[in-house]
């Protein structure tokens, strides 16, 4: 969608004209921010909310919301505005909604790209345009050994991820023989490679499905006739589900365990409360703490879910530049990887290549009938 | 490659390759069927499955109510019927309304094939749509919050809340066949079974024939190609329903965009078989079953679909109209 020149030229003057007057109406208070006068400024989110992942953007959209509607409680006289940009998760889509984004000034930052997938294919255009991002979600290792100055996650990477899931699988479990599935796609494959790698003898045997494949008949011959006492599914949670229901129905009592794209109600829901007992799903992201489940709920209407308080804390450092004068895309990049603060998803700082400098892997249980989202264990 | 270890489960990889393969040949004689009276290939078909699984979970809701259970099939049998019909006259339903819409006022207007092929598609997405967005137009109506057991989180997976657990029969090598293995694999066989008879000994199978080997002709001998062309989509409908229904007894979750594979792999079998022709439907899609089981063994999941095309591409060069090429209005009485 490329704007006439002189249309963009109108519409910054007309954009400037309304920020004039805003301005010059809150004068009067006097209390504007210490960062000199407002500049309407937008965060902008760009991931899926719609398509077969739409949930999981919208527990980012939420919780990118709870912290704008606290900053703007607070600085009515000059708010900050949420410009959304729905990829539904597809590279495709996200490619050309980036130019958007980078093309927009009022942008000062982005909280995204919600995926592994998407955040390579548009990493280089937010580079190049030196736009900071912040993702709330995508753990794809190789995103942060591209060099972009400019990408930062505030979630644990899939090498911290699948290092902790073999440590579980053989320590805490004791597994001895273990199978591995993934999903061919930039998620599921990295998160199995680094599993794969690090059990090294372990493997009994692996193989590969693909999204959207419902019957998966011929790798459920394969786990029963590798005689593996354990499962590792890297993808996410609609073949997870039923990946591990075929294998109960077919009589394979072993462990079942999956990262976070499988760590989703939906996965009991997909599987059946029975296949699914005693599932383990991991996640680089511990329980929200309640008085966030509860401004979220106040904020949308609706519960939060994995990555809420990710994209809270990811929004909340683009507001705390803003607060301290930080309006160039420069500025607010070097604002980033200084940053430091507790956030509700835990310690949040940088190292150089812009992952997260702590994190925790938790286990998730499928007991009950039910996801324990509320009682995981913290995977050392 | 893993020759060994297809010998080794050679049992256990043909007949679950069966089963999936008895659905796809259900599927395939909708697209077989309409193909052979009115040469095109009817694109919006797998959304008359995907209604089809929609409307077997939702009867499953409606009377179980969405608390998560798992029984075997005889405690079911009399909900899986329910369902069963649920399924087949949902999908029935939606095919006579692709026909209505979709075909019939071009077909009147003697529109190019090409034009009907486009109207398909449109008709595929929009009815992938809606079921996408059934959430939205239950809101139009404030029913969202009456209705949220069927509606809410239009575009995930949509799961039978029933589980229904298989229960092994007898062994074959070593693999021990289960009831429902035997249940998908006979009740395709058997709907097969009672179509092909249906075409070739009623008076609406010969119309079907007579229409699909020369309609001009037929109309001139008094039949009446309108009806006999509906009755095409009935029939592909009440099929892709059956399909719908064994689909879910065997998977158990559905979702707004799940015919669009299973109706390639669908239309791949027609083609497989021959396009046009009923046994070669059956036959195509039970092969193209066991070679997805079979090549996922020897070169890994991943290479399934390369496996399958490639055998495709093997047979059309051999014998370009499919494995039994011959078309609908040939078969004999």
């Amino acid at each position: 969608m490329g704007i006439k020149p002189n249309l963009r030229a109108l519409a910054i003057l007309a954009t400037a004209g309304l920020a004039l007057t805003a301005c010059g109406s809150s004068n009067s208070s006097g209390t504007a921010a210490d960062g000199g006068s407002c500049g309407h400024y937008n965060i902008a989110f760009l991931g899926a909310e719609t398509g077969d992942a739409g949930a999981l953007g919208l527990n980012m959209v939420g919780g990118i919301k709870v912290a704008l509607k606290e900053y703007n409680d607070k600085h009515a006289d000059c708010t900050v505005g949420l410009k959304d940009f729905d990829s539904q998760g597809d590279p495709d889509k996200a490619t050309s909604l980036a130019t958007q984004i980078v093309n927009d000034d009022s942008i000062i930052g982005l909280v995204g790209p919600g995926f592994s997938g998407e955040s390579l294919a548009t990493g280089k255009t937010f580079a190049e345009a030196g736009l900071p991002n912040v993702s709330p979600s995508a753990t794809n290792v190789t995103i942060t050994q591209q060099g972009w100055t400019t990408w930062h996650r505030v979630i644990g990477n899939d090498d911290a991820q699948g290092k902790a899931d073999s440590s579980y699988l053989t320590g805490t479990l004791g597994m001895k023989k273990i199978f591995v599935i993934d999903d061919a796609s930039d998620y599921g494959k990295g998160l199995a490679t680094v599993v794969k790698d690090t059990l090294g003898s372990a493997v009994v045997s692996t193989d590969e499905i693909q999204q959207k494949q419902t019957d998966f008949s011929a790798t459920v011959t394969k786990v029963k006739g590798s005689g593996a006492d354990a499962v590792f599914f890297g993808g996410y949670y609609p073949e997870g589900g039923l990946i591990v229901k075929q294998l109960r129905q077919a009589g394979w009592t072993g462990t079942f365990m999956s990262g976070d794209g499988s760590e989703d109600p939906a996965f009991v829901t997909t599987a059946g409360a029975q296949a699914a007992e005693g599932a383990i799903l991991s996640a680089p992201a511990g329980p929200a703490p309640a008085d966030f489940n509860a401004k979220y709920k106040q904020v949308n209407g609706s519960n939060s879910g994995l990555y809420s308080s990710q994209s809270y804390d990811a929004a909340n450092i683009f507001l705390a530049a803003i607060d301290a004068g930080k309006t160039s895309h420069e500025d607010v990049n070097s604002f980033i990887n200084s940053y430091t603060a507790d956030g509700v998803s835990g310690p949040i700082a940088f190292d150089d290549k812009g992952d997260i400098k702590t994190s925790t892997i938790y286990a998730y249980k499928v007991t009950g009938g039910k996801l324990d989202v509320a009682n995981p264990t913290a995977i050392k | 490659m893993h020759f060994d270890f297809l010998f080794q489960h050679i049992f256990e990889l043909t007949i679950t390759g069966l089963a999936l393969g008895a659905i796809y040949a259900l599927v395939a004689l909708g697209y077989t069927m309409v193909y052979g009276i009115l040469q095109l290939i009817n694109f919006a078909h797998s959304e008359v499955f995907m209604f089809g699984t929609f409307a077997f979970a939702w009867v499953f809701v409606f009377i179980h109510g969405t608390t998560s259970a798992s029984q075997g099939l005889g405690s079911t049998i009399g909900l899986l019927i329910l369902a069963l019909v649920a399924a087949m006259l949902t999908s029935a339903a939606v095919a006579l309304l692709i026909e209505r819409v979709a075909y019939r006022p071009l077909l009147k207007k003697d529109a190019p094939k090409l034009i009907a092929l486009i109207s398909a598609i449109g008709a595929s997405f929009t009815l992938s749509e809606l079921m996408g967005v059934r959430d939205k137009v239950a809101a139009w109506f404030g029913l969202e919050d009456n209705l949220s057991n069927y509606v809410s989180n239009a575009r995930d997976i949509y799961a039978n809340p029933v589980t229904i657990n298989p229960k092994g029969l007898f062994t074959i090598g070593d693999y021990t066949v289960t009831d429902v293995d035997l249940v998908v694999i006979g009740a395709a066989l058997a709907m097969m079974l009672a179509l092909d008879i249906f075409v070739r000994r009623t008076r609406f199978g010969r119309g079907i024939r007579a229409v699909a080997q020369d309609p001009e002709s037929a109309l001139l001998m008094g039949v009446n190609s309108t009806r006999i062309i509906q009755i095409t989509f009935l029939i592909g409908g009440l099929m892709a329903g059956a399909a719908a229904a064994l689909y879910m007894l065997k998977i158990g979750t559905t979702r707004q965009n799940a015919g669009f594979i299973l109706g390639v792999k669908a239309f791949t079998a027609a083609v497989l078989g021959g396009i046009g022709n009923l046994r070669g439907a059956l036959l195509g899609g039970l092969l193209l079953g066991v070679v997805e089981n079979w090549g996922s063994a020897v070169f890994g999941t991943q290479w399934k679909d390369v496996v399958a095309f490639v055998l495709l591409v093997l047979i059309l060069l051999v014998r370009p109209s499919g494995l039994l090429g011959e078309a609908l209005g040939k078969a004999r009485a």
